[in-house]
């Protein structure tokens, strides 16, 4: 009786579904309860924890530290999307030409990056923009005569370094983001373009971009989300959490400081929830503008 | 034609350079890996020669030495072995039950796959922290395997996999008698697995690297994965960097083999996402 009602067509489906409904419900609808749960409490690993209202918000409001994280972050991510979207598109495009030569040599060592992990490209880094004279990059400086820079001490030098890794790890990957894209688009367009004459630049700005926009929505959410979250990256170049006058700090890099070293999780979720929104904004605001544009081509 | 071998040439060019500074990190850290450590220190990372200071000495500590770093890497491989393992198998099952059915609640249901994918995990850090530490889970592996076992990005890519799978399959298979597991198990399976290696390899990967989540739950040395115990030798007194930079580069060694032999489902696998559109 029990063997046919689970076997029955009606039944199947949940019992196929019911893994995703039992990790869906305990570790992740849970914990993002729990998160604004406690980010009206003051909680403490081991200790009862009390309501204390709008009180870690209210906190927040004049933190001059949790604005410098949230201002970095913001910077972060700005700045790859300004390196990760247009450079990747243009190798995706000159890659794909008919006169590259080596094509699946260069794109299996653009690659190579994304390999490794955080911590191993983060070392690597780490020490590539040491501020001894002989670093790779105050050694490369001094080629041009510059004297030897304290990367990692300065706010703008420590985001290069920051930003160095970030391209070198992700440049490959959206670049065969790129490359996917571009398969879908067909060569009719390019012949019909270039027998009206159209230059290479025009086929480019007029053709491939536009065409390409589905993937380049996909990559702007996707380097969105990891600009805002990104905390590994800074903690392996600065070796911890703490960077000076924290240059490195970021809005993730805050919310483990307060909830993981100094255990007041309350404030650490409220963080973690301003984090959620901002997220969440950007992104509804980032796909109802490109839905909107999509409109406007149609008609 | 002759402006076309320009082009050509001059492409070459500025890949060829881009490329040269892409590979410099990988040429830098295999070079340091044959000096002291201690040249490390006084020097810095570059990519200077000299054959009187380098020696194979700190491949011979990392063979002989010891240290933990064959503990995490054997740690890593067998975490990474079952998480992938697991999160296939359960995340196939759960796409099947969204491509091949339609049932109440199933709308619902797979928004909140999407909802998994739109909200960035890094929030749900303390309060499965929080979870873990009351439900007696930490220092486990069951805490790191657990959360991710059903993974959203996964089940996304499966279920469209089995949507392009003809529905004339599951039909014939119940005429034959099988039963609804039957079908999917005998049936079903078989027909997705060139869609599991494209998985295989971003779970891998995804799994191999990972770090923060198992950094936070593990607290014993003789469990760390190989990015925490490198993490660790990164001390604020002092730095293990013989052990440190011979042992990130060995860590590079396996996956760049694995990525040369089966570069095609690498690739596959992470512009996975992006073809969905």
């Amino acid at each position: 009786m029990i063997k046919r009602f689970i076997y029955s067509q009606k039944v199947a489906p949940y019992v196929f579904v019911l893994p995703f409904i039992l990790v869906f419900t305990i570790f992740w609808a849970y914990p993002l309860l729990d998160s604004f749960e406690m980010s009206f409490q003051k909680v403490a690993l081991g200790q009862d924890s009390n309501w204390v209202g709008f009180a870690n918000y209210e906190k927040l409001l004049g933190d001059k530290v949790f604005l410098k994280a949230l201002t970095n972050s913001a910077i972060y991510m700005v700045l790859t999307l300004v390196i990760l979207i247009p450079f990747p598109m243009l190798f995706a495009v000159l890659i794909n030409s008919k006169l590259m030569w080596g094509r699946e040599f260069f794109k299996a060592s653009f690659f190579f990056p994304a390999l490794t992990s955080v911590v191993v490209a983060g070392t690597i880094f780490r020490l590539m923009f040491g501020e001894m004279e002989g670093s790779l990059m105050n050694s490369l400086l001094s080629l041009f005569g510059i004297d030897p820079v304290k990367f990692l001490k300065g706010q703008v030098t420590g985001f290069i370094a920051l930003l160095a890794l970030a391209a070198w790890r992700w440049t490959g990957v959206n670049m065969l983001y790129f490359l996917s894209g571009l398969k879908n688009i067909s060569d009719d367009y390019y012949e019909a373009a270039a027998i009206d004459g159209a230059s290479k630049w025009q086929q480019f700005t007029r053709i491939t971009v536009p065409l390409l926009k589905p993937t380049s929505i996909y990559v702007l959410t996707i380097s969105i989300y990891a600009g805002l979250a990104m905390f590994i990256e800074s903690m392996m170049l600065w070796n911890g959490n703490n960077s000076p006058k924290n240059i490195g700090l970021t809005i993730v890099g805050y919310l483990y400081r307060q909830g993981i070293e100094k255990n007041n999780l309350g404030y650490a979720a409220a963080v973690g929830i301003v984090l959620l929104a901002i997220t969440m904004i950007i992104n509804v605001t980032q796909l109802s503008i490109s839905g909107m544009f999509k409109k406007e081509d149609q008609s | 034609m002759r402006h076309e071998k320009m082009t050509k040439v001059g492409l070459f060019f500025v890949f060829a350079i881009v490329c040269f500074f892409i590979l410099i990190p990988f040429y830098a850290i295999a070079l340091a890996s044959f000096k002291p450590g201690g040249d490390l220190v006084r020097y810095g990372l570059n990519l200077s020669f000299d054959f009187s200071v380098m020696s194979f000495n700190n491949f011979v500590y990392l063979f002989t030495g010891s240290h933990s770093y064959f503990n995490w890497f054997f740690n890593s491989v067998f975490l990474t072995i079952v998480q992938v393992v697991l999160t296939l198998l359960i995340s196939a099952t759960v796409a099947y039950g969204f491509a091949a059915y339609n049932f109440v609640g199933k709308n619902f249901l797979f928004v909140c796959v999407l909802m998994i994918m739109m909200v960035p995990f890094e929030i749900l850090l303390l309060p499965l922290y929080k979870l873990t530490n009351d439900l007696g889970l930490m220092n486990t592996y069951s805490a790191i395997v657990l959360p991710g076992i059903a993974s959203a990005a996964t089940i996304f890519f499966f279920r469209q996999y089995i949507s392009g799978i003809p529905k004339e399959i599951i039909a014939a298979g119940r005429v034959d008698g099988a039963s609804e597991y039957g079908i999917y198990v005998r049936l079903i399976i078989p027909v997705m697995k060139p869609s599991f290696a494209a998985m295989a390899i971003l779970n891998g990967m995804n799994s191999w690297n990972n770090f923060i989540w198992p950094f936070m739950v593990l607290s014993e040395t003789v469990k760390y994965t190989l990015p925490i115990g490198l993490k660790t030798l990164l001390t604020p007194y002092g730095n293990n960097y013989d052990l440190l930079i011979v042992g990130s580069f060995f860590s590079i060694v396996p996956i760049l083999i694995l990525f040369l032999a089966f570069q095609k489902y690498f690739i596959d696998g992470m512009t996975a996402g992006a073809v969905k559109g």
